[in-house]
C-alpha cells in the first residue's frame, strides 16, 4: 500500500511563514517505451519502433507549441516539471499541451521526473529555480538514455544556448528546434516556427521598407511598475480594448474607473494592442478629443475598401458612427462628449490564432525559397501579420490559420507564424470551416462520455413517468404544434380549451429537456460549454446530441413526450386570470408548419376543432399582441434572408426575405407570454440566482444614425421611451409601401443586442427589456437549442418544490460566468449564421448577375451606402473611381446627404430607390467580391 | 485546482489510495504509564496516559465503571503561524470528546470501577488528519500503559476530490474544502466506532470514500501492531526473558 520508499521535504518559502510539504519519490514510474524490458509497459504511449525520442524543454513548449501540434512531430517525452513551468506560464499552452497528452492518436507521454527517484534533483545552494529545472531536465534526459540504452536515441531539443552547452558537456544529445525541424525532412515544418525576435530586422522586405529607413512607429510600453502607480494616481484606466468590427481603426476601451468608455483612434494610439488584450490607456488632453479624431482617419492610409455584406440586425453588428461631426444637425454641440485615450501598456495579450489569407504577391527569386509575406485576417479588427515561409506557390490561394508571435515598435505589423492551412479560398466547406473557427464555434461530433449520458433508444414514455406524481397527464389534450417547414427539434406545443366558464385554458408545453440532462455530468457540461445550437445555411451544429434533440425531446406528432408546461386560465380579451406550471406527459395530435397553420385558418370552408383552436388561438394572440404595443413593445423589423439549398450539392438555389406570416406571430407571442411568467415566478422564488434577460435602452448616442437619416427625409422620430419611439415609428409612413418596414430596419440596427444576466448582478429597474417593455423576461421556451432555458427550466422545477436545486446556483460566481458564457456563445452563434449567410450570398450570385432594387442608406463623398432588401445585404456603389477628388460627372453634398448629376437631370437623397446591379468579380486573384453598380 | 494529475499523482507524488509515511514511538514520555508518538506525513501527535488511578473529582466516580477523561490540544507551534491559539475552543472541546468517546468504546472500563483513565494528546504538527493521528497515538498509549482494551482502535481519513476517492489528506488537499470522512474502526472486530464527515456527499460515492477509509484504518492496524509487537520484544529482550 505504502509505496514510497524515501522522501524529501520541499520548502517553499511563503509570505511570512514556511511552508513545508512533503514530496513523496517513487519508484513506479515508467519510462512509456513499449519497447523497455524493465518498466511496466500498459500505459505506454511512445512507438514501438521509435528511433528517436525527444524531450522538449519549457520554452520550446511555450513558444513552439504549433510545431509540437503538427503530426510530423512524434514520440515526444513531456516532463512534469516542464507541465508545471508551462501552465504557471500560459495555461492556454498547457491545454494545448495536455490535450495533445490525452490525444491517443499522438505519441506523447507524461514522465513524471518530479515524482522519481532518480530523476528529481534538489535545489542547490545559490541556484536560481530556473537553473535547477533546466538541470531536472538534462538529470531526466540522462536517465533516458541510460534506460533506454541502445534501443533509440534520446534528444534533448532546446533553444536556451547555456541549457544546450551544458547537456553536450554532459554527453547528452541536444538540438536547437530550428535542426530538429530540418532533420525531420519537411521544409513546410519550418513555417511553424516562431522567429525569435532577434532575426526580425531581416523581415521588413514585406513591408518596403529598408533597414536603413527603419524608425520607431509606435511608442514604448510603459513597464508594469510604472502602470501600476499610474493606475493607483489615476492617471491611467485599465480595460479590454474592443476594436470596432466595421472600422478597424477605432476601438473603445471600457474603463470602471472613469465610467465610461474610452476611444481610441487610430492604430498609433492603439500602440499594438489587438482586439481582447487588457490594456492600459491614458486619457488625451480633452482638446484633443475631436482633434485626433479627424487626424486618425486621415492618417491611416491604408484603409481597406468597404465590402458588400450582410446587413446589421442590431447595434452590436452594425459600425458606429464614425463621422458624427461631418454631418451638422446645427443642435450639436460642438464639444465631443467621449473621451478619447492612447494606450500605453499591455496588461494582458489576448492573441490566439486567426484564419484568413495571404495578400496576393509575385514569387520572389531566390532567397532560399523563404518569402516573407503578409497574412490578411478574415476577422478585419486584426492588422495584417507579417509571416515568413517556404510554401508561398502552395499557400497563395488557401484558407489559412496564422498565429502573433511578436509585435516589435520598429514595425508596423506584427509578425507571426503559419499553422495549418484549412482549404482552398472560396471553397464552400473551407471557407464554412473559417466561419466556424474565427467565432469559436465547437463543431466536432460528440464524446462518448457525452454520449453515454443519452438514455438507451428507442425511448418512450415509461409507467414510472405516468405514475409519477409531479408529472400531470395531458394526453386527452389536443396538442399540436407549429414550426418552421422540415423542422424536426420541436421544443414547443400549444393546447387551447373552451371552458365551461366561457374562459380559455391555454397551454403551452417545453420539452422537458432537464429530465434527461442532470446536472453535473458530462453532458451537461458540454451543452453548458456549447451555449446553443448554431444554424448555418447548409447545416446546424446541435447543443444537445441528436437522439435527444430530435427523438427523445422533440414533440413530434402521435408520440407521447414528457413536457414542461406553463398553462394560463384567460378571458376571451386575453386577460389572464390565472397561471400553472407543471411537468407532464403529452401527445402532439399535430405538427404543422407555418404556411399550414396559416392555410387553416385562412381556409374558411374548414372547421375542425384543431382549426378552431388555431383561430382561437389567434384571437387571443392579437390581442395580447395589442396589449403589448399599447405597453410599448417596440414592433422591430430585420431584413432576414431564407435560402433554398440544393439537397446534392448544398449551394444555394434560391434566395429571399423571410416572409413572416399571422402563425409565426400567434406562435411568437405565447412564447413571449410563457417566458414572461416564468420569469415572474423564478424571480419570485430566487431573487439572487435567477437567470433572466434584458435589453438594454439605446442611449441617444445609439439612435443619432436613426435620427439623422429620418431627420434627411424632413422626419421627426420622438426617442424619448420606447412607447414613444413605437409611436413615432408608427406614424412614420411614407409614399411608397416598404417606407415604414424600411425605418424599422434601421431602428432595430441602432439598439444593442438583449443579454442574459444572474439578477444578483444588477438591481430591478435594470432588468427592463426594452423591445418587448417587458419588467422582466427570460427564456423557457427552447431547452434543446439554448443552454439558457435549461438553467430556467431548472429554477422553475425548483421554485414548485419538484427537485432540488443544483449547486451552482449558491455560486453567484459562477453564475455570472456562466451568463457571460452563454452571451458570448449566442453572439458568436449568431456571427456565424451571418457569415455562413454572407458566404452563401457570394456562391449564389457568382454564377447569377442581377439587377435588383435597393435603398440609398447613406451618401458619401465617393458614392453611396445602398441596402438590397430582397438579399438583405448593403454595401457600398461608387460613384468616383477611389482616390480622385471630386465627384465627376456627379455633384456630391455630403452635408446634405444629397446627389446629382452635373446636367441636373438624376438627384438621389437618402431612402430613395435606385436601381442597381450586383455581380460578382474578381478583382485580385482568389479573392472574389460581390460588386453593386449604378444602372441609370 | 488540479489535486489528481492525469498520471494520477497528487500533489505530494501520492497515488490516490496510498497513505503518507506512517511512524510511531511508544514510551516517549517516562513519567506518563503509557505515551507514544505517532506520526501521519508531516502530521506529528504525541498522547501521554495515566491510570487507572484513584479518582480525582470525587462525584463523577462510578461504582460500576471507570471514569475516561480526554484533554486534546494544540502546540502553538504547530501551524507554523504565531496564533495564540485559547484552550478550551470549540473545536478542542469537540476533538476531547471525539476521541474520549472513541477510546471510550475499546477499554473494558467495567474491570476498573471507581478509577479514571487520563488521556492527553497534543499536537506537535499539523498537516492535515490531526483527528486521526491522535487517535491513532492515544491507542499505541494506552496499550503502553497496559490498559485492558477490546481490541485496538485505528482511524483514518478520506476525502473526495476532482472525482477521485483520495486516502489520508493532507493539508492542502484538506482546506480544498471538498468532502472529508473520518473512520474509526476496531479491526479485529471489524466494527465502526467513529465516523465523521465535513460537506455533502452522494450516497453511491460516500460508500467507496467510507470504503478507502477503512482500508486505511487497516493498513494503520497492521502498522500499529507491528510497532506493539517489536516493543514487546524489546520488553522482553529488556528483562532478559
Ligand atoms: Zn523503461
Amino acid at each position: 500500500m505504502l509505496q514510497s520508499k524515501s522522501f524529501v521535504k520541499k520548502t517553499k518559502q511563503g509570505k511570512v511563514l514556511k511552508v513545508v510539504r512533503e514530496h513523496y519519490l517513487r519508484d513506479d514510474i515508467y519510462c512509456g517505451a513499449p519497447f523497455c524490458k524493465v518498466c511496466d509497459v500498459a500505459a505506454a504511449r511512445l512507438d514501438s519502433n521509435a528511433s528517436t525520442i525527444i524531450i522538449v524543454d519549457t520554452n520550446v513548449v511555450l513558444h513552439q507549441i504549433d510545431l509540437l501540434e503538427n503530426p510530423a512531430v512524434d514520440n515526444v517525452v513531456v516532463l512534469s516539471i516542464v507541465l508545471e513551468e508551462v501552465k504557471n506560464k500560459n495555461l492556454a499552452v498547457y491545454n494545448r499541451l495536455r490535450a495533445l497528452c490525452s490525444n491517443t492518436l499522438r505519441r506523447f507521454f507524461v514522465f513524471s521526473n518530479e515524482y522519481h527517484k532518480d530523476t528529481y534533483v534538489k535545489i542547490e545552494p545559490g541556484e536560481s529555480p530556473n537553473d535547477r529545472n533546466d538541470r531536472a531536465i538534462r538529470v531526466a534526459t540522462q536517465w533516458y538514455q541510460h534506460h533506454i540504452g541502445a534501443a533509440a536515441r534520446v534528444l534533448l531539443v532546446t533553444n536556451d544556448r547555456d541549457n544546450k552547452r551544458k547537456a553536450i558537456e554532459g554527453g547528452i544529445p541536444a538540438e536547437t528546434v530550428e535542426s530538429y525541424a530540418k532533420s525531420l525532412g519537411q521544409p513546410a515544418l519550418l513555417d511553424l516556427i516562431v522567429q525569435a525576435p532577434a532575426e526580425d530586422v531581416t523581415m521588413e522586405d514585406a513591408e518596403d521598407l529598408r533597414p536603413s529607413k527603419r524608425k520607431t512607429i509606435y511608442a514604448e510600453h510603459k513597464p508594469m511598475s510604472e502602470i501600476t502607480s499610474g493606475m493607483h494616481r489615476g492617471i491611467y484606466h485599465q480595460g479590454k480594448l474592443r476594436v470596432n468590427r466595421y472600422n478597424p481603426f477605432e476601438a473603445y476601451v471600457g474603463s470602471e474607473s472613469i465610467g465610461d468608455e474610452i476611444i481610441i483612434y487610430g492604430r498609433t494610439n492603439m500602440n499594438r494592442a489587438f482586439d481582447g488584450d487588457i490594456v492600459a490607456v491614458e486619457l488625451l488632453p480633452q482638446d484633443c478629443w475631436k482633434e485626433e479624431k479627424s487626424l486618425a482617419i486621415a492618417n491611416d492610409e491604408d484603409d481597406e475598401d468597404d465590402d458588400v455584406h450582410l446587413a446589421p440586425s442590431s447595434a452590436d453588428d452594425a459600425p458606429r458612427v464614425s463621422h458624427p461631426s461631418q454631418i451638422s444637425i446645427g443642435n450639436k454641440s460642438d464639444m465631443p462628449t467621449r473621451p478619447s485615450g492612447r494606450v500605453i501598456g499591455i496588461i494582458k495579450r489576448n492573441w490566439h490564432t486567426y484564419c484568413g489569407s495571404l495578400e496576393p504577391m509575385p514569387m520572389p527569386a531566390g532567397d532560399g525559397g523563404i518569402a516573407h509575406a503578409l497574412f490578411v485576417s478574415k476577422d478585419r479588427r486584426v492588422p495584417k501579420i507579417r509571416i515568413q515561409t517556404r510554401q508561398l506557390g502552395n499557400l497563395l490561394d488557401k484558407r489559412i490559420i496564422v498565429a502573433v508571435d511578436s509585435w516589435d515598435r520598429l514595425s508596423r505589423y506584427p509578425s507571426g507564424h503559419y499553422v495549418r492551412t484549412i482549404g482552398e479560398i472560396g471553397d464552400r466547406d473551407t471557407e464554412s470551416e473559417v466561419v466556424l473557427i474565427e467565432n469559436d464555434i465547437d463543431a466536432r461530433p460528440f464524446s462518448s462520455q457525452v454520449l453515454a449520458c443519452l438514455p438507451p433508444l428507442p425511448w418512450s414514455v415509461s409507467a414510472e413517468d405516468i405514475a409519477n406524481p409531479i408529472r400531470q397527464d395531458l394526453r386527452h389534450i389536443r396538442v399540436f404544434s407549429v414550426d418552421p417547414p422540415g423542422c424536426r427539434d420541436i421544443d414547443d406545443a400549444l393546447h387551447c380549451t373552451f371552458l365551461p366558464s366561457g374562459h380559455f385554458e391555454v397551454g403551452v408545453h417545453i420539452a422537458d429537456v432537464t429530465n434527461f440532462l442532470h446536472s453535473g455530468t458530462p453532458l451537461d457540461d458540454e451543452a453548458s460549454q456549447r451555449g446553443t445550437s448554431v444554424y448555418l445555411v447548409e447545416r446546424r451544429i446541435d447543443m444537445l446530441p441528436k437522439p435527444l434533440t430530435e427523438d427523445i425531446c422533440s414533440l413530434r406528432a402521435d408520440v407521447e413526450r414528457l413536457t414542461f408546461s406553463v398553462i394560463w386560465e384567460m378571458t376571451p380579451e386575453a386577460e389572464i386570470i390565472s397561471t400553472r406550471y407543471t411537468k407532464a406527459i403529452v401527445k402532439s395530435c399535430a405538427a404543422l408548419s407555418y404556411v399550414e397553420a396559416q392555410a387553416r385558418m385562412d381556409d374558411s370552408r374548414m372547421a375542425d376543432p384543431l382549426t378552431t383552436d388555431l383561430r382561437n388561438l389567434n384571437k387571443l394572440a392579437k390581442i395580447m399582441r395589442q396589449k403589448r404595443i399599447e405597453r410599448g413593445a417596440l414592433t422591430l423589423a430585420s431584413a432576414e434572408v431564407k435560402f433554398q439549398i440544393d439537397t446534392e450539392t448544398h449551394d444555394p438555389l434560391d434566395i429571399g426575405m423571410y416572409q413572416i406570416r399571422e402563425a409565426n406571430q400567434m406562435i411568437e407571442e405565447f412564447m413571449l407570454a410563457a417566458n414572461i411568467s416564468v420569469a415572474k415566478k423564478i424571480l419570485e422564488h430566487f431573487p439572487p440566482t435567477s437567470l433572466l434577460r434584458r435589453h438594454p435602452t439605446p442611449t441617444n448616442d445609439m439612435l443619432e444614425p436613426l435620427i439623422q437619416t429620418a431627420a434627411s427625409v424632413g422626419l421627426s422620430l420622438d426617442v424619448t421611451s420606447s412607447k414613444a419611439l413605437a409611436d413615432s415609428l408608427d406614424r412614420a409612413v411614407g409614399d411608397d409601401p416598404f417606407f415604414n418596414k424600411l425605418i424599422r430596419i434601421l431602428a432595430t440596427r441602432c439598439m444593442s443586442q438583449a443579454v442574459y444576466f444572474c439578477s444578483g448582478d444588477l438591481s430591478p429597474p435594470e432588468f427592463y427589456h426594452y423591445g418587448l417593455a417587458a419588467p422582466v423576461y427570460t427564456h423557457f421556451t427552447s431547452p434543446i437549442r439554448r443552454y439558457a432555458d435549461v438553467i430556467v427550466h431548472r429554477l422553475l422545477a425548483a421554485s414548485l418544490g419538484i427537485c432540488r436545486l443544483p449547486d451552482i446556483f449558491q455560486d453567484r460566481p459562477r453564475l455570472t460566468g456562466i451568463a457571460d458564457n452563454l452571451n458570448y456563445r449566442h453572439r458568436n452563434a449568431q456571427m456565424a449564421s451571418r457569415g455562413s449567410v454572407e458566404l452563401h450570398t457570394l456562391i449564389y450570385f457568382r454564377k447569377r448577375p442581377t439587377y435588383t432594387e435597393a435603398r440609398i442608406l447613406k451618401i458619401r463623398a465617393n458614392g453611396f451606402i445602398v441596402f438590397v432588401p430582397k438579399y438583405g445585404i448593403e454595401g457600398p456603389v461608387y460613384l468616383t473611381s477611389r482616390g480622385q477628388k471630386g465627384g465627376g460627372e456627379w455633384i456630391i453634398d455630403e452635408q446634405q446627404q444629397k446627389i446629382k448629376k452635373t446636367n441636373g437631370e438624376v438627384s438621389y437623397g437618402v431612402l430613395q430607390p435606385v436601381r442597381i446591379h450586383m455581380e460578382v468579380v474578381e478583382s485580385q486573384p482568389n479573392r472574389p467580391k460581390l460588386e453593386l453598380t449604378l444602372v441609370c | 485546482m488540479e489535486f489528481v494529475n492525469p498520471e494520477g499523482l497528487r500533489l505530494d507524488g501520492r497515488r490516490p489510495m496510498e497513505m503518507r509515511q506512517l511512524r510511531a514511538e511508544i514510551g516517549v514520555v517516562s513519567k506518563a504509564d503509557g505515551s507514544a508518538v505517532f506520526e501521519m506525513g508531516n502530521t506529528k501527535v504525541i498522547a501521554a496516559v495515566y491510570g487507572p488511578r484513584e479518582v480525582q473529582n470525587r462525584s463523577q466516580q462510578s461504582n460500576d465503571q471507570a471514569l475516561v477523561r480526554c484533554e486534546y490540544s494544540m502546540a502553538n507551534f504547530s501551524t507554523g503561524d504565531r496564533m495564540r491559539k485559547p484552550k478550551g475552543d470549540r473545536r478542542s472541546t469537540e476533538i476531547s470528546m471525539v476521541i474520549r468517546q472513541t477510546m471510550e468504546a475499546c477499554i473494558l472500563t467495567h474491570l476498573m470501577p471507581r478509577s479514571q483513565i487520563d488521556i492527553f494528546v497534543q499536537v506537535l504538527q499539523a498537516d492535515g488528519g490531526t483527528r486521526s493521528a491522535c487517535i491513532n497515538a492515544a491507542t499505541l498509549a494506552l496499550a503502553d500503559a497496559g490498559i485492558p482494551m477490546t481490541d485496538i482502535v485505528t482511524s483514518c481519513s478520506a476525502g473526495f476530490l476532482n472525482g477521485t476517492p483520495l486516502l489520508d489528506l493532507n493539508y492542502v488537499e484538506d482546506s480544498a474544502g471538498g468532502p472529508d470522512v473520518t473512520v474509526g474502526i476496531l479491526p479485529k472486530l471489524d466494527k465502526v466506532t467513529l465516523l465523521q464527515m465535513d460537506s455533502k456527499l452522494q450516497m453511491e460515492t460516500f460508500e467507496t470514500v467510507m470504503q478507502l477509509a477503512t482500508e486505511g484504518c487497516k493498513a494503520v492496524a497492521s502498522y500499529i501492531r507491528e510497532v506493539l509487537l517489536e516493543n514487546t520484544k524489546q520488553l522482553e529482550s529488556r528483562r532478559g526473558v
